[in-house]
């Protein structure tokens, strides 16, 4: 005996240690429901992580772009149309209308924490005599890399970016036969073109963007582009990035721009963390359910086995409401020790999976998040768990008749 | 004139009230026992001695009539109150399941004094250590008490009755279920003590020869006093 462990303490510990079995079984019970929980929170949060990480480095938050071209009926006076009958026009490629002070206002916001304006269209990139269609985007490196972190994705080269370099895909690369340094031409639909100097080769782990990506300066797109002074798109980060939609709904509300959010772009993935959210919430709550369950099973015979000796200890003077702490303490013990060894069991399986389960190419599927708040907060539900599903046979055994009890 | 440790005035004891099935089981009680008293309660089986003994041990109530413990009337106190009360003045010994056995030997005679204090301390160990010498059995201390025979059970089911050091110790048949040698020892023990200590005994036996060797014998029959 302890001498800082109060009586109800002790007592609570003697009687789990001397059910074996009993206790044995139902930690058990009790830490593989834990284990499943922690593994699927633990990997959920990974997915999202892993996805929350591209965001934030490899596309912005925000995207302005120019309004949507409309046409307009044409109308003779007050109230009279000539022709009811609208059509789309086709959309042209424009630039954002007075951009500079649009940009200057983004960055006046102080939820904004990086604006970056970009030209993007199509072109052709030839080198001898391979050519393919590419997209050119053109940047201005200083605040670009801020939204997209260009460097990061490097596999050769510095990444310097003057008038007259470019950035390009590795696939791009090896379709052209060009490597570091080659000067390669880009041309747009009129066939006017310009030849750049590849400074830099950059994977961004899928294919197609491979073929296609290439960065020059804003200036030389601008040229490329027909479209000099203009800008396709506005790139903004934002401080909170769930706050994005809303940030872009004001934008658009109070700017010549329309601008859309990554949360808007992204739906789906949305809508897919949503439904798993929603199923894995389901599914705690049913295991909680079964937990708690059990262990109150387990406690009312428990209650039953040892209502002797509760008879005994009210005979000696035990308080009902020291007998209901000893069998509230023994739930919440259960619950508490059976939600460690679910835990550890929880991470050790997501730790073997993470190490099995390889994409292709050998990189993780998913990055390993063994959140401490994770294990704290599912130790906390779980006691608050135990401790509640221990309440009805705790109460029985304070109301237990000490008579009837002794009697037995 | 001898101080009262307890006293009965016209106790009724009737159980299921109220329903068909009510039986009284206890007509008029009235007893006294006086500090330092070895009493003996005997009589047939049914009679109504486990019943008075419960009432007596503050485990039940009266149906009707009064009990005082030392002057203090406890038809009024509070469920808490009684209790408490139980817990220092009054110690139990009980023929079946008398110790419990999630818990070594000194542990169960530690129980009573940690239920009052809340927490263990050397000062109750020692207490209770001290208790398991004068029972005799210091040596299995650390026994768990389902590992001991029927007799030793019996003698810590003592040291433990004592350990609160109260006016008065109810035994319910402690030596039914023991051969008469081991009976005897606790029987003597429970005698040794009531001489060291002036501790008041009231002992049910159907053991006649003990009966006999106690300071008074009362007979129960039917629910009433007879003798
Ligand atoms: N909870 C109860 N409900 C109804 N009747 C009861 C209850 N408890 C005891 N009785 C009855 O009260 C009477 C006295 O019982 P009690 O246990 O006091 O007898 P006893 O003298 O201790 O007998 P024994 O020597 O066999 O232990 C018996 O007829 C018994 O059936
Ligand atoms: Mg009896």
């Amino acid at each position: 005996m302890n001498n800082w462990l109060p009586f109800e303490w002790i007592a609570s510990v003697r009687f789990l240690r001397d059910g074996r079995m009993q206790t044995l079984f139902i930690v058990s019970g009790i830490a593989i429901g834990v284990g499943v929980i922690v593994f699927m929170s633990a990997m959920l949060a990974g997915l999202e992580a892993n996805f929350i990480k591209r965001v934030l480095t490899s596309q912005s938050q925000i995207q302005l772009l120019p309004l949507d071209q409309v046409a307009r009926t044409l109308r003779n006076g007050k109230g009279e149309f000539e022709d009811a009958i609208l059509q789309r026009p086709a959309q042209r490629v424009l630039s954002i209308d007075q951009w500079p002070k649009i940009r200057d206002r983004m960055l006046a916001m102080p939820e904004v924490t990086a604006v970056s304006p970009t030209m993007a269209g199509s072109a052709l990139a030839i080198r001898g005599d391979a050519s393919r269609a590419v997209t050119v985007t053109g940047i201005e490196p200083a605040s670009y890399f801020k939204i997209v972190r260009v460097p990061d994705y490097l596999v050769a080269g510095d990444g310097r970016l003057t008038s007259e370099d470019v950035i390009i895909g590795i696939q791009l690369a090896d379709d052209l036969g060009a490597t570091l340094g080659d000067k390669i031409n880009i041309n747009n639909a009129q066939g006017i073109g310009r030849v750049l100097t590849i400074t830099g080769l950059i994977d961004l782990g899928s294919k197609g963007a491979n073929q296609r990506v290439s960065f020059v300066a804003l200036r030389t797109a601008q040229s490329l582009l027909g479209m000099i002074g203009g800008v396709t798109t506005i790139e903004l980060t934002v401080q909170d990035i769930y706050a994005a939609e809303i940030i872009a709904r004001q934008i658009s509300a109070s700017n010549q721009v329309k601008a859309e959010s990554w949360i808007k772009t992204n739906a789906q993935f949305f809508t897919a963390v949503q439904a798993q959210e929603s199923s894995n919430t389901l599914i705690r709550v049913f295991v909680g359910m079964s937990v708690a369950f059990g262990i109150a099973a387990v406690l009312v015979v428990s209650v039953i086995q040892r209502s002797k000796d509760i008879g005994i200890l009210r005979a000696m003077g035990t308080r009902r409401g020291q007998v209901l702490r000893i069998f509230l303490l023994q739930g919440g013990l259960l619950a508490f020790i059976g939600s460690l060894l679910g835990s550890a069991l929880g991470a050790g399986a997501l730790t073997y999976w993470h190490s099995m389960a390889r994409q292709a190419d050998g990189t993780e599927l998913f990055p390993l998040i063994l959140d401490r708040n994770l294990f704290v907060i599912t130790a906390m539900i779980a006691t608050v768990t135990g401790l509640l599903a221990a309440t009805l046979p705790a109460l029985r055994a304070a109301r237990l008749d000490p008579v009837e009890a002794i009697r037995g | 004139m001898a101080e009262e440790i307890l006293r009965l005035e016209n106790v009724c004891k009737a159980y299921n009230v109220g329903q068909t099935s009510e039986t009284e089981v206890l007509h008029d009680i009235n007893l006294h026992l006086e500090k330092g008293e070895f009493l003996a309660l005997i009589g047939p089986s049914g009679s109504g001695k486990s019943t008075l003994l419960n009432i007596v041990g503050l485990l039940d109530r009266p149906t009707s009539g009064k009990l005082f413990i030392k002057d203090q009337d406890t038809a009024h106190l509070t469920d808490a109150a009684i209790t408490s009360l139980r817990g220092h003045r009054i110690g139990f010994v009980f023929q079946y399941h008398h110790l419990i056995t999630a818990f070594t030997a000194l542990e169960n005679v530690m129980m009573p004094m940690l239920v009052d204090r809340g927490f263990p301390s050397d000062e109750i160990k020692a207490r209770a250590t001290m208790l398991m010498e004068q029972v005799g059995l210091e040596k299995y201390s650390n026994n768990l008490a389902g590992n001991m025979s029927g007799g030793q059970q019996q003698r810590v089911a003592v040291a433990r009755a004592l350990a609160m050091s109260p006016s008065l110790v109810l035994a319910d048949e402690p030596t039914g279920n023991l051969d008469t040698k081991s009976a005897d020892g606790v029987f003597e023990l429970m005698r040794k003590v009531n001489s060291d200590s002036a501790t008041s005994f009231l002992l049910v036996t159907h053991n006649l020869d003990l009966a006999q060797r106690c300071d008074r014998i009362i007979e129960v029959v039917d629910g009433r006093i007879t003798a």
